[in-house]
C-alpha cells in the first residue's frame, strides 16, 4: 500500500497532458481575442509584463514543486525504517525563505508601478477623442470632434492615439479588446479612460467582459483599424446624411414604413427619427455587424432580427416587430441601403 | 429524532454541519456541472441565457457560503472542543442556533429554484442571478425587478447571523476553554488557524451586512445608496463587498490550511516545521487580508495611486503564504512520510495552491490583470485557490478525522481512487480555464462564438469537471459505506499528537473521562524533550453532568426565515410574526434551567 508505484506514473502523466495544451494554446490557430497578439502600445506593454511576470512563476514554480517532490519521493517510510529526528524548526531558513519571495517580489513590484503610471488611460496631444457608452447590451461610439455618433463597430484611424472616454447609460460594463487594450469598466455616472494606438489596420474583436445581465455573452464589438484616407472616407459617410431613396423604389416604401411604425420611437435616423433608445442607424448598411457585433449585417440576420430579436439575444428591449411579407423586405431594404 | 433536532452536542452539530454542507456540496457540483456542459461547445447544448445566469451565481454563492465555510465549520464543531481539551464550546445552545440559521438560510435560498409559481414569474426557477458578488447597479429593481435578487441579499444575511453567532463562540471557546496548560503557543495548528479565521469572520461578516442592508434598502424603500441616478454610487458596493469578500477568502482558506499543519507532520512523524513562523504568518496573513480589497476593482478605474498601493499590498501576501508552504515542505523533508489518503490530499493541496497562488502574482499586478479579471483566466484562479486549496484541504481533514468523527475507518482502496481522480479532473478542468481566460473568453457567458478558438479547451475543462464529478460520487459511497460498517477505528488510528486522539473513536459524549493538563505541544508523542502524556482514566472516576437538548435555539432559528419571506413578499404581518417567533425563542432560551 505505502510504495505503489502508480502514483509515481501517474504525475508524469498529468504533467505531459498540460504541456501539449499549453503547446495547441501556443502554436497556430486564429484567436481574435488573444491577449497573446497585441498590436497596440497598451496591450504590447501588458503583454510584455506579463511575459516577465510568467517567467519568475514559472521559476518559482518549478523549484518549489521539485522540492515537494523530492521530499515525497524521498523520504517515503521504509519498512524498519528510523524514526525521524524532531526538528522543530530553522531559523536561518526561515529568514531566507522571507527573503527570498519578497526579493521576487520587488523585481515585480517596480515594472508593475511603473506599467501603471504608463497606462493611467491620458493619450498624448492630437489623440482621436472617442465616447463609448455602454447599453444593455451594445455600445455606443461618439466622436465629439467629427460629429459622429454610431454603434458596436469602432473606426479608429491607424497610427493615431486614441482617447477613449467611458461610461455607461445603465448597468456595469467593461470594454475590452484584448489585441488593443486592457480592460476598463463602464459605470453610470464615471468617466472612466483608456488610451492606445495600433499601428496595423486591421479588425479587432472584442466583447463586454462585466456581467451585464440576460445578454451579457452577446454583447460583442469590433474595432476597425483603417489607414489614414479609408478612415477619412469612413468619417465623410458617416457625416453626410443619411440616403434619401430614390422616388418609387422599394427603399422609398420601407423609409415610409419605418417612418410610421415603432421604429421610430427608440432609433435615430438622422431627417426622419430621432430617439436614442436604440443604436443611430442613419449608417447602419454600411456596418459589418448587427445586434451588438452578433450577427453579420445579410438580408437574413435583418429580417430574424427585426422579426423577434428577442429570441436571438436573450432580454433584448427591441420587442419582436408585426411587420411582415412585403413590408418587412422594404424596411430592412431600406436599412440596407443607409450605407 | 428528537434528540437530534435538540442536541447541543458539538458532535453531533459538526455532523450535522457536515452533512448539510455535503449536500449543498453536492447540490453546487451539480449546478457546476449543468454549467461545463453547457459550455461544452460554442453555442451551447440549448441552457438558456436566463437558467445559465442563476446557475453561476448559485454555484458559487452555494459553495462559499453552504458548502466551503460549513464543512470548516463541521471541524471547529467536532475538532475544536477535543483538541484543547474541553468538554464542549462555550455556548452550546448559539452553536446549535448556528447550526439551524444555516441550514434554513440554505433552503431558503435553494427555494428559489422552485418559488416562480408565486410571484406568478412564469417560470419555475426566480433563482439569483445577478453573480455571486452582485454588482451594483444590475441588483437594483430596475434592471433586476424579479425576487430574484431578493433571495439573495435575503439568504445571505440569514446565513450572515450564522456565521457571526458561530464566529463569537469559537473564539470564546478558544480563548477560554483550554485544559490546564494549553497555552496559546501550545495550541495545534488547526485551532490557531481556526481562532484567526473566526477574528475574521466576526469583523468581515459586518461589513457585507451593513452593504445587504443597504442594498436592501435601495430594493424595498427607494433609496440611492448604489444608484447613480439618485446621486449614489455602484462602486460603494464594489468597496463594501471586498471589503468583506478578500477577508471571506481567507476564511475559506486558513482553516484548509490549518488541517494540512496537522496532517502533514502526523504523517511524516515529524512535529510541524517552524510551528510559530506557520502560525505567525497566518496572523500575517489575516491582517495583510484586510488591506487588499480593491485588487478586485483594478478595472473600475480607481487611478494609478490606488492601483499601485493596492498592487503592492496584495503582492506582500505572497510572502507569509509562500513562508508557510516551505514550511510544509520542512515537515515532510527528513521525515518518514506514509501516503495515506489524508497525506496524499494533503500534498495535493501544496502542490495545487502554489499554482493558485502564482497565478494570484499575475493578478496582484494590476496593469496584467486588466487582461485577466472576468475572464476565464480568474475563474481558473479562484479555482486552484478553492478547489486546489480549500477543497482538497478539507478532504484531507476528512479522511484524517472522519474515524474520530464515526469511529469507522474509510476505505485507503477507494480513497486513493477518489484523489486521484480528484487531481486529474480538477487540472483538466481548471487549466485550460487559465488558456481560454487569456484567449479572450470572457467569465459568465452563457455561449461564446466557434470563431474564438476556445472550444477545445472548453471541451477539454467539460470533461475534467465530469471527472471530479466521478470523483466526488466515489467519495460519497466511501462516506456511505462505513454506515454499515461496525465500528473498527481504535482511538489514535494515525498515532497523532494532539489531544482529540487520547480519547476513543467516536468520543463519549463527555469527550474527556478527565480534563487532561496538557505539558507540552505535542502530548502524545515521545520527542527528545518529553515522553507521551499517561492515559486518561478509560471510566470517569466521579460523575459527568451533560446539559440536555434545548428546542429555543430552533425556535429562535426559524423566526428568521420567516421575517425573509414577509420581505419576499411584501407582506408585514409574516415579518412581524418571523420576529415574534423569533423573540419568543430568544426569551424562552434566557429563561431556560441549563447547565454545563
Amino acid at each position: 500500500m505505502l510504495r505503489d508505484p502508480v502514483y509515481f506514473d501517474a504525475v508524469p502523466l498529468a504533467l505531459v497532458s498540460l504541456v501539449l495544451l499549453l503547446l495547441t494554446a501556443c502554436g497556430g490557430g486564429h484567436y481574435p481575442q488573444s491577449v497573446f497578439h497585441a498590436e497596440a502600445d497598451f496591450s504590447r506593454e501588458l503583454d510584455g509584463l506579463f511575459r516577465n511576470i510568467f517567467a519568475w512563476a514559472v521559476g518559482v514554480f518549478v523549484v518549489v514543486e521539485a522540492l515537494l517532490l523530492v521530499a515525497i519521493a524521498r523520504f517515503r517510510a521504509r519498512p524498519g525504517g528510523p524514526e525521524p529526528k524532531p526538528v522543530h524548526g530553522h531559523t536561518a531558513l526561515e529568514i531566507g525563505w522571507t527573503l527570498a519571495p519578497a526579493l521576487i517580489l520587488v523585481f515585480i513590484a517596480v515594472p508593475t508601478m511603473r506599467t501603471i503610471f504608463d497606462t493611467a488611460g491620458h493619450a498624448p496631444e492630437g489623440a482621436l477623442r472617442v465616447e463609448v457608452i455602454g447599453h444593455q447590451w451594445w455600445w455606443e461610439y461618439r466622436y465629439p470632434t467629427l460629429d459622429i455618433s454610431t454603434a458596436n463597430e469602432l473606426h479608429i484611424p491607424a497610427g493615431m492615439p486614441i482617447q477613449v472616454e467611458m461610461t455607461s447609460a445603465d448597468v456595469i460594463h467593461s470594454f475590452w479588446i484584448p489585441r488593443l487594450a486592457g480592460k476598463r469598466d463602464l459605470i453610470q455616472g464615471r468617466t472612466n479612460r483608456i488610451a492606445f494606438r495600433t499601428d496595423s489596420t486591421g479588425e479587432y474583436w472584442g466583447q463586454c467582459a462585466e456581467f451585464c445581465g440576460a445578454s451579457h455573452a452577446n454583447m460583442r464589438l469590433r474595432v476597425i483599424a483603417q489607414s489614414d484616407s479609408v478612415f477619412q472616407r469612413w468619417v465623410d459617410r458617416q457625416r453626410a446624411a443619411p440616403v434619401t431613396p430614390a422616388k418609387g423604389s422599394v427603399e422609398e416604401t420601407g423609409q415610409q414604413i419605418f417612418r410610421r411604425s415603432a421604429c421610430i420611437g427608440c432609433h435615430t435616423i438622422t431627417g426622419i427619427a430621432n430617439a436614442k433608445v436604440g443604436p443611430d442607424l442613419s449608417h447602419v448598411g454600411g456596418r459589418g455587424t448587427i445586434a451588438g457585433a452578433l450577427f453579420p449585417n445579410t438580408t437574413e440576420s435583418l429580417h430574424r432580427w427585426i422579426s423577434n430579436a428577442p429570441s436571438l439575444k436573450p432580454g433584448a428591449l427591441m420587442p419582436p416587430q408585426s411587420l411582415q411579407g412585403a413590408d418587412l423586405d422594404a424596411v430592412v431594404a431600406y436599412l440596407q441601403s443607409l450605407k | 429524532m428528537k434528540s437530534w433536532l435538540t442536541t447541543t452536542d458539538h458532535k453531533r452539530i459538526g455532523l450535522l454541519y457536515f452533512w448539510t454542507a455535503f449536500a449543498f456540496f453536492l447540490i453546487g457540483g451539480l449546478e457546476a456541472l449543468i454549467i461545463r456542459a453547457q459550455l461544452v461547445r460554442p453555442e451551447g447544448i440549448g441552457v438558456s441565457a436566463e437558467t445559465f445566469n442563476q446557475l453561476f451565481t448559485m454555484h458559487g454563492t452555494t459553495m462559499v457560503f453552504l458548502a466551503l465555510m460549513p464543512l470548516s465549520a463541521a471541524f471547529f464543531n467536532f475538532i475544536i472542543p477535543l483538541q484543547i481539551g474541553a468538554r464542549d464550546v462555550a455556548f452550546p445552545r448559539l452553536n446549535a442556533f448556528s447550526y439551524w440559521v444555516f441550514l434554513l438560510g440554505g433552503l431558503f435560498l435553494n427555494a428559489s429554484f422552485v418559488a416562480g409559481p408565486l410571484f406568478g414569474a412564469g417560470q419555475l426557477s426566480v433563482a439569483p442571478d445577478a453573480g455571486w458578488f452582485g454588482y451594483a447597479n444590475l441588483t437594483s429593481r430596475q434592471f433586476s425587478p424579479g425576487p430574484n435578487v431578493d433571495f439573495w441579499l435575503l439568504g445571505l444575511q440569514i446565513l450572515g447571523i450564522a456565521s457571526l453567532a458561530a464566529g463569537f463562540n469559537f473564539v470564546v471557546t478558544i480563548l477560554n476553554m483550554r485544559a490546564p496548560g494549553m497555552r496559546m503557543l501550545r495550541l495545534p495548528p488547526f485551532t490557531w488557524m481556526t481562532l484567526i479565521t473566526q477574528f475574521l469572520v466576526i469583523t468581515a461578516f459586518p461589513v457585507i451586512t451593513v452593504a445587504l442592508v443597504l442594498l436592501m434598502f435601495d430594493r424595498f424603500f427607494g433609496t440611492h445608496f448604489f444608484l447613480p441616478s439618485g446621486g449614489g454610487d455602484p462602486i460603494l458596493w464594489q468597496h463594501l463587498f471586498w471589503m468583506f469578500g478578500h477577508p471571506e477568502v481567507y476564511i475559506l482558506i486558513l482553516p484548509a490550511m490549518g488541517i494540512v499543519s496537522e496532517v502533514l507532520p502526523t504523517f511524516s512523524r515529524k512535529p510541524l516545521f517552524g510551528y510559530t513562523v506557520v502560525v505567525y504568518s497566518g496572523v500575517v496573513i489575516a491582517f495583510l487580508g484586510w488591506s487588499v480589497w480593491a485588487h478586485h476593482m483594478f478595472a473600475s478605474g480607481l487611478g494609478p495611486i490606488a492601483d499601485s498601493v493596492f498592487a503592492g499590498t496584495t503582492m506582500l501576501i505572497a510572502i507569509p503564504t509562500g513562508v508557510k508552504i516551505f514550511n510544509w515542505i520542512g515537515t515532510l523533508w527528513g521525515g518518514q512520510i506514509r501516503f495515506t489518503t489524508a497525506l496524499l490530499f494533503a500534498v495535493g493541496f501544496i502542490a495545487m495552491f502554489i499554482i493558485g497562488g502564482l497565478s494570484g502574482v499575475t493578478h496582484a499586478s494590476a496593469p496584467t490583470d486588466l487582461q485577466q479579471t472576468d475572464t476565464y483566466y480568474v475563474v481558473a484562479h479562484i479555482h486552484y485557490v478553492l478547489f486546489g486549496g480549500t477543497i482538497l484541504g478539507l478532504f484531507a481533514g476528512m479522511y484524517y478525522w472522519w474515524p474520530k468523527m464515526t469511529g469507522r475507518l474509510l476505505s485507503e482502496r477507494l480513497g486513493k481512487v477518489h484523489f486521484w481522480l480528484t487531481l486529474i479532473g480538477m487540472n483538466l478542468a481548471f487549466f485550460p480555464m487559465h488558456l481560454s481566460g487569456l484567449l479572450g473568453m470572457p467569465r459568465r457567458i452563457y455561449t461564446y462564438s466557434p470563431d474564438l478558438g476556445v472550444a477545445g479547451f472548453n471541451l477539454v475543462s467539460t470533461i475534467g469537471a465530469f471527472l471530479v464529478g466521478i470523483a466526488t460520487l466515489v467519495f460519497f459511497w466511501n462516506l456511505l459505506r462505513t454506515r454499515w460498517q461496525p465500528v473498527n477505528a481504535p482511538a489514535n488510528p494515525w498515532n497523532g499528537a494532539t489531544l482529540e486522539w487520547a480519547i476513543p473513536s467516536p468520543p463519549p459524549v463527555y469527550n474527556f473521562t478527565v480534563i487532561p493538563t496538557v505539558a507540552n505541544r505535542l502530548p502524545l508523542w515521545q520527542t527528545e524533550r518529553h515522553g507521551p502524556m499517561a492515559p486518561l482514566p478509560e471510566r470517569p472516576p466521579a460523575p459527568i453532568h451533560v446539559p440536555g437538548g434545548s428546542w429555543w435555539p430552533m425556535i429562535t432559528a426559524v423566526g428568521l426565515p420567516i421575517m425573509a419571506v414577509g420581505a419576499l413578499s411584501h407582506f408585514l404581518p409574516v415579518v412581524l410574526a418571523g420576529a415574534v417567533v423569533a423573540i419568543v425563542g430568544i426569551y424562552g432560551w434566557a429563561f431556560e434551567p441549563f447547565e454545563m
